[in-house]
C-alpha cells in the first residue's frame, strides 16, 4: 500500500452562509497525479487553498504529509509547490530574480538557488529570457515561470490551479509536456481544471466536483466507462427543430441529452446508430460520431456542461 | 534538509526585505536623485531665501535663538524620512495585494502574513536610512548643521519615518480600492502634516486649534527631538518622554494593526 500524502474527511468550508466545500472525502497517494474537475465555483480552488495551508477549513479533518495545516502551516507549505490560478510574479524583477527571491522565501541558501536556476530556466524554456523583466513575457512564458519558480524548493507535492486557463493551444501543449516530465520524476501532482481534455491527459485519478460536493471519483477511463457509453453521436437539426427531434430519437439511444445547439445520443456504436436513424428517414443538418469524454460524465452527473 | 524551515521562521522577514531591496535597486537612480535634489531645492528656496528674511527681520529670536537653517534642518530631515518611508510601504503593499498580487505568492511559501508585513516595513526603512543619510550630507554641505551632535538628527528623523511607515502599511493593507487613496494621503495627510508640524516656525506660534495637527504628527515630535539633539533646543524631560512615547506608540500601533490586516487578507 502506498502511503497517503493527503487525507481528507468531511472537509468543509463555509463563507458566511455560502457552503463552498461541502463535506468532501479523498486521499491522494505519493507519486499520484490527482485532479479536481468541475465548473467554475464548484469549490476546487477553495479546496486547493485549504490543502495549501493558506485558508482555514470550517470543519472536517485534513492531514498533509501527516500534519494538520491549521497547526503546522509553514511546515506543510515548506513541502508544497503552488501554481495559483492567477500568476503573482514580481513584474519589476527579472525571470531569474523571481526564481531567486522565491527560493529565499523557503530559507534556501543563495548557493543552492543559484545552482538550481539554470535547470529551472531550461525546464521552463526561458534560458534566453533570464535577464528580462517579467513584465515583458507572454502569458505562456509567465505560466511556465510560475511553475519553474514553484519547483525551486523541490516540493513533494505540486499544486496547479487551472494551469492552462487563458493559454493558446500551443502554449497548453508545451505546458502539458512539462507537467508530464514532472510526473515521470515521481512528483505528486494536484490539478484543478474545468477542461476535460486536460484532466484526461494529466490525471491518474480525479474527483468530479459540483456545488462543493464530490459527484464521482475514479480514473478518467473508468469514470467514462461507468457513467457514459463508448461513443456519442452528436446531431444538429437547427435550433428550432432540436427539441421536437428529441422525442422522436429518444427510443433509439441508450441515453439522450439536449443541449442548446445540438442533441447528444449515447451508444456503444455511433455509426450504427446514425445508419439506423437515416433508415428512418431522419436527416440532421450535421452529424458527428466521437468517443465519450469526461464532459459526458459531467453532463450525466449534473445535467450541466462543464464550460457554460 | 534542503529547505531550512528554522531559517524561515527566524529570518523570514529579512528575506522579504531582501526582495524589496532588489526591487528598489531597479529604481536606485531615481531614489538617489530624489534624495539629493529635494534637500537642495528646499535649502535654496526656503532655507536660504526665507531664512534671510527671518534672520533680517525677527532675527534668531523668531526661532528660538539660532540661525533659521539650523532650526529648519531637523524638521526637513524628518520630513524626508517620512516621505521616503511612506512611499516605500504604500506602493509595495498595493502591488502585493492588488496590482501584482505578489503577497499571495509569498504566503504559499513557509512565510507568515506577519513576516510579509514586517519585511515590507524593514525594506522601507532600509531605503529611508539611505535617503536620510544623503539628505543629511546635503544639509551639512549647506552649513545647516554646525554642532558636534548634528548627526543625532538622523536617528530622530528615522524614528518619524518608522512611525509613518508602520501606519502607512496598515492603511495601504486596508485599502481595496485605491482610486482616491493616493490623493487623500497626499493632500489631506502628507501636505498638512508638512505645513502644520512646526516645520517652518515653532508650533507655539500657531493658533491652538492648528497646533492639534502637530500633536498627532510624527513629524513634529521627531523635529522637536531633532532640534533638542542637534543644537540644545530646550525640551523638558517630560516633553522628551512624550515625544518618544508618541512615536513609539505609533510604531507599535501601526505594526500590530498591519499584522492583523495582513493575516486577515492572506490567511483566512
Amino acid at each position: 500500500m502506498t502511503e497517503s500524502l493527503i487525507h481528507a474527511r468531511g472537509l468543509t468550508k463555509i463563507y458566511g452562509d455560502f457552503v463552498a466545500v461541502d463535506g468532501i472525502d479523498f486521499d491522494v497517494a505519493k507519486g499520484e497525479s490527482f485532479g479536481f474537475l468541475g465548473p467554475n465555483g464548484a469549490g476546487k480552488s477553495t479546496t486547493m487553498r485549504i490543502i495549501g495551508a493558506t485558508s482555514v477549513r470550517t470543519s472536517g479533518t485534513l492531514t498533509i504529509l501527516g500534519k494538520d495545516p491549521e497547526v503546522n502551516g509553514p511546515q506543510i507549505r515548506a513541502h508544497l509547490g503552488v501554481v495559483p490560478q492567477q500568476d503573482n510574479l514580481d513584474m519589476e524583477l527579472t525571470v531569474s530574480e523571481n526564481i531567486y527571491i522565491y527560493g529565499r522565501y523557503f530559507g534556501l541558501s543563495s548557493k543552492f538557488i543559484n545552482k538550481k536556476i539554470p535547470d529551472l530556466l531550461e525546464f521552463a524554456q526561458l534560458e534566453e529570457k533570464k535577464d528580462v523583466k517579467v513584465q515583458a513575457l507572454s502569458g505562456g512564458m509567465k505560466r511556465r515561470l510560475t511553475i519553474a519558480r514553484s519547483l525551486v524548493s523541490e516540493p513533494d507535492i505540486l499544486m496547479l490551479d487551472e494551469p492552462t486557463t487563458g493559454l493558446d493551444p500551443q502554449a497548453r501543449h508545451i505546458l502539458w509536456d512539462r507537467l508530464f516530465r514532472l510526473k515521470e520524476q515521481g512528483v505528486t501532482l494536484l490539478i484543478t481544471t474545468h477542461y476535460m481534455d486536460e484532466a484526461e491527459q494529466l490525471c491518474d485519478r480525479l474527483i468530479v466536483m459540483d456545488k462543493g460536493k464530490i459527484m464521482a471519483e475514479n480514473s478518467p477511463a473508468q469514470l467514462i466507462k461507468d457513467y457514459s457509453t463508448k461513443e456519442v453521436l452528436e446531431l444538429r437539426f437547427g435550433s428550432d427543430r432540436n427539441s421536437e427531434m428529441v422525442d422522436v430519437l429518444k427510443p433509439l439511444a441508450a441515453r439522450i441529452e439536449e443541449l442548446p445547439d445540438r442533441i447528444l445520443l449515447y451508444a456503444e456504436d455511433g455509426e450504427a446508430l446514425l445508419e439506423q436513424i437515416a433508415a428512418k428517414g431522419i436527416h440532421p443538418n450535421t452529424s458527428l460520431v466521437r468517443r465519450s469524454s469526461l464532459e459526458d460524465v459531467f453532463l450525466r452527473l449534473t445535467g450541466r456542461s462543464l464550460v457554460e | 534538509m534542503r529547505n531550512n524551515l528554522r531559517n524561515v521562521s527566524k529570518y523570514g522577514a529579512f528575506h522579504v526585505a531582501e526582495a524589496r531591496v532588489r526591487n528598489m535597486a531597479k529604481w536606485a537612480g531615481i531614489i538617489l536623485f530624489e534624495a539629493v535634489i529635494n534637500p537642495t531645492l528646499y535649502l535654496v528656496s526656503i532655507g536660504i531665501g526665507v531664512g534671510s528674511l527671518v534672520n533680517a527681520n525677527q532675527g534668531s529670536a523668531g526661532v528660538g535663538g539660532v540661525d533659521y537653517l539650523t532650526f529648519l534642518a531637523p524638521a526637513l530631515l524628518a520630513s524626508a524620512a517620512i516621505q521616503g518611508s511612506t512611499d516605500e510601504v504604500i506602493f509595495p503593499t498595493m502591488a502585493g495585494f492588488k496590482w501584482y498580487k505578489t503577497f499571495f505568492g509569498m504566503r504559499s511559501t513557509p512565510l507568515t502574513a506577519r513576516q510579509i508585513s514586517l519585511g515590507v516595513f524593514m525594506g522601507s526603512m532600509i531605503r529611508t536610512v539611505v535617503s536620510v543619510v544623503i539628505y543629511w550630507i546635503v544639509l551639512y554641505l549647506f552649513g545647516a548643521l554646525e554642532s558636534d551632535t548634528a548627526w543625532l538628527a538622523i536617528p530622530a528623523a528615522l524614528f518619524a519615518g518608522a512611525a509613518m511607515a508602520s501606519i502607512g502599511i496598515a492603511l495601504a493593507g486596508k485599502i481595496e480600492n485605491e482610486d482616491f487613496f493616493f490623493t487623500i494621503v497626499g493632500r489631506f495627510i502628507m501636505i498638512p502634516m508638512f505645513l502644520f508640524s512646526g516645520t517652518f516656525y515653532p508650533l507655539s506660534k500657531m493658533p491652538v486649534f492648528l497646533q492639534f495637527f502637530g500633536w498627532i504628527s510624527p513629524l513634529w515630535h521627531a523635529a522637536e527631538l531633532g532640534r533638542f539633539l542637534t543644537y540644545g533646543y530646550h525640551l523638558s524631560p517630560l516633553a522628551i518622554a512624550i515625544h518618544i512615547s508618541v512615536l513609539a506608540a505609533m510604531i507599535g500601533f501601526g505594526l500590530t494593526a498591519s499584522f492583523r490586516i495582513f493575516e486577515n487578507r492572506l490567511e483566512k
